[in-house]
């Protein structure tokens, strides 16, 4: 991550880099630390790093526990947005911390990180998503067909109705729009926006034949009708999927089914 | 790789004997939606749909009524000095301003509860709360709709 910065330190010359060529900058990371083996109150903890602002907050984070704390704990995999390991509240926005450049954080006040909310936080960032998977298996997530035999050709789709849900196949399941709801901090029992992305996907899929029971299972007390339409989900979403309106969309087609 | 002023500024490490080690962490707060023999089994049901729905409609209607019950009391042919008994008195004759006083009664206490409903399921987190603020929210609701209804039905222009 730091070889074009030693190229240009060795094409001038100098012993080191100089202060005005340098694009490293001091950024100050405050990190909401919690450790059941230490202590029950989670406190923050101030790191202050030399970091090029155009790497990513994932880049500050293993700078800091390779090089100053190897006791922080956080999930990460792809490190590319993909996988959904490392969604987190950065300066009090969920994002995942592979796709946020420092540079757009005003990298000169201290970065604030902390574990998503309305989750159990177990250790430092991770915290437990069982309660979001839990929802997510709620709204059976695969593809449910009426034929029990086997198929002998492929499904086919046109392009339209590939076209209906295609919004809603991007979800990586990261829960950074669940976790920014505030219907799910309140006691957690809210389904919450990925749960109803993920049946929103095979819901409008045409294919699938159990969108009535998925449509059942989201009629629930706790259902699309808690949404309160404040658009933290579709802000929060890393990968721009208009949440909120997957959800009219579940609420619309609920109605429109039974009148 | 070099790095300045390394680590932790702010707050210290933690002082004195822990209270919590491998062997006894700290507790875990309960996570959410986890099934218990307590948690219900479903609550399906198509009561918050009707709810749901039931607040966008009469949301419209009491655009037009509340509006119109303004600008009737208020604004139009003298203002707010108008009213009076007699003002009343001359409305509730007739049957199409008490119908429509009747539906801005019953809509606007019903929209108004429901709302309210929400937001004590939303914010009160424990369940003897909730009980106890929709308990009364419900006996406030009733209370009004009936003593309304009751007025508006049994108005008399000649009391004394």
């Amino acid at each position: 991550m730091a070889t074009p910065v030693m190229d240009k330190a060795d094409a001038t010359g100098s012993p080191e880099p100089g202060f005005g060529d340098s694009p490293y900058i001091t950024a100050t990371f405050r990190i909401r630390r919690f450790n059941p083996e230490v202590s029950a109150e989670a406190t923050w903890e101030d790191f202050q790093i030399e970091i090029d602002p155009k790497e990513r907050v994932l880049d500050a984070l293993h700078k800091i526990k390779w090089e100053l704390d190897g006791t922080l704990t956080f999930r990460r995999s792809c490190a590319h947005g993909i996988c959904g390991s490392d969604a987190m509240r950065i300066n009090g926005k969920n994002r995942l911390a592979c796709k946020t450049l420092i540079k757009d954080l005003n990298p000169e006040k201290p970065i604030t990180v902390e574990a998503i909310k309305g989750l159990t936080v177990l250790k430092d960032l991770i915290v437990d998503m069982e309660p979001f998977f839990q929802a997510y298996r709620d709204v059976m997530p695969f593809l449910i067909t009426k034929e029990t035999n086997e198929p002998t050709r492929e499904r086919l789709q046109s392009a339209e109705d590939r076209e209906r849900f295609d919004d809603t196949t991007k979800c990586i399941l990261c829960a950074a729009c669940t976790s920014s709801c505030p219907v799910f901090w309140n006691d957690g029992q809210y389904f919450g926006p990925a749960a109803i992305v993920n049946a929103h996907r095979f819901i409008f899929d045409s294919r699938d034949e159990a969108g009535e029971q998925r449509l059942e299972v989201l009629n629930d007390r706790d259902g699309v009708w808690r949404c309160r339409t404040t658009f933290n989900c579709t802000d929060a979403c890393p990968r721009g999927i208009e949440v909120t309106k997957a959800i009219a969309e579940v609420k619309r087609a609920l109605i429109t089914r039974r009148f | 790789m070099s790095t300045s002023e390394s680590t932790a500024s702010g707050i210290g490490p933690v002082e004195g004997a822990s209270l919590y080690s491998v062997d006894n962490p700290a507790p875990v707060i309960e996570p959410p939606r986890k099934r218990t023999r307590k948690s219900p089994k479903s609550t399906r049901g198509n009561f918050e749909m009707a709810a749901w729905l039931f607040m966008r409609l009469s949301g419209v209607v009491l655009v037009v009524l509340v509006i119109g019950h303004l600008l009737i009391q208020l604004v139009l042919d003298g203002g707010v000095s108008k009213i009076g008994f007699a003002f009343v008195a001359g409305r509730w004759a007739s049957p199409f301003w008490q119908v429509w006083d009747l539906l801005m009664l019953w809509l606007a206490m019903l929209h108004g509860a429901n709302g309210l409903r929400t937001v004590i399921n939303d914010y009160a987190e424990r369940a003897n709360t909730r009980l106890w603020l929709k308990g009364l929210l419900y006996t406030a609701t009733v209370f009004t709709i009936l003593l309304g209804t009751l007025v508006i039905f049994t108005f008399d222009p000649n009391i004394r």
